[in-house]
């Protein structure tokens, strides 16, 4: 990977409290796995920013190597790469991704 | 030896679960992206082991991944996995 590459997932890392690197958009995801983190944040009320790997094949594969994880959607708080697809509803069922957020300050719109 | 196979060996071996579910479940993907005539391209692992004390979910499922990381390179292109320890598996 470029450091270009890396200079700019990490400016939306650190630029973004909350960001979801996707196939897709969120209001139209691309992939059954990242359709699953979107419902889940959506129903948090989260609010984050999705970033459509599907239209940049540079972040596609950089992030990747970034996180040292192999699959997307990819999931980042505050800088800290939180996990994927099974990771983040293993969480949100058992109530630790609503600790979570809340440990790190993060507004949910639900009650 | 059958990817499944495989998996199952590659996992045995290297984190010695006291439980190990390998699910093929590319029917449900046949057609999609990544899904091959022959199938054998998205499976569901659980693996309980007591190798995972101490290690977060990413942690656990970075593991893994190393393990199958030439299968996942090339001939699987999804695998979902659920990684807990014996306690956690209990409870």
């Amino acid at each position: 990977m470029s450091e270009a590459v890396a200079d700019r997932i990490r400016g939306e890392v650190e630029s973004n409290d909350v960001v979801l690197f996707m196939k897709g958009t969120p209001v139209f995801p691309q992939c059954g796995f990242s359709n699953t983190v979107v419902q889940v944040l959506t129903y948090l009320g989260v609010q984050f920013k999705g970033v459509n790997v599907l239209e940049d094949e540079e972040i596609r594969h950089g992030i990747k190597e970034f996180s040292d994880w192999p699959t997307i959607p990819q999931l980042y708080v505050k800088g800290e790469f939180v996990g994927g697809c099974d990771i983040i509803r293993e969480m949100f069922e058992s109530g630790e991704l609503r600790e979570y957020f809340g440990s790190k300050d993060i507004a949910l719109e639900t009650a | 030896m059958t990817i499944a196979e495989q998996i199952e060996e590659i996992v045995s071996e290297a984190l010695q679960p006291v439980r190990l579910e390998v699910a093929d479940k590319s029917h449900l993907h046949a057609g999609h992206a990544g899904a091959r005539p022959e199938g054998e391209t998205h499976f569901h692992l659980t693996i309980v082991s007591s190798l995972f004390e101490g290690e977060n979910r990413v942690a656990r499922h970075r593991r893994v991944n190393a393990l199958l990381a030439d299968l996942l390179a090339d001939r699987v292109h999804a695998m979902q996995l659920k990684t807990l320890t014996p306690d956690e598996d209990l409870a």
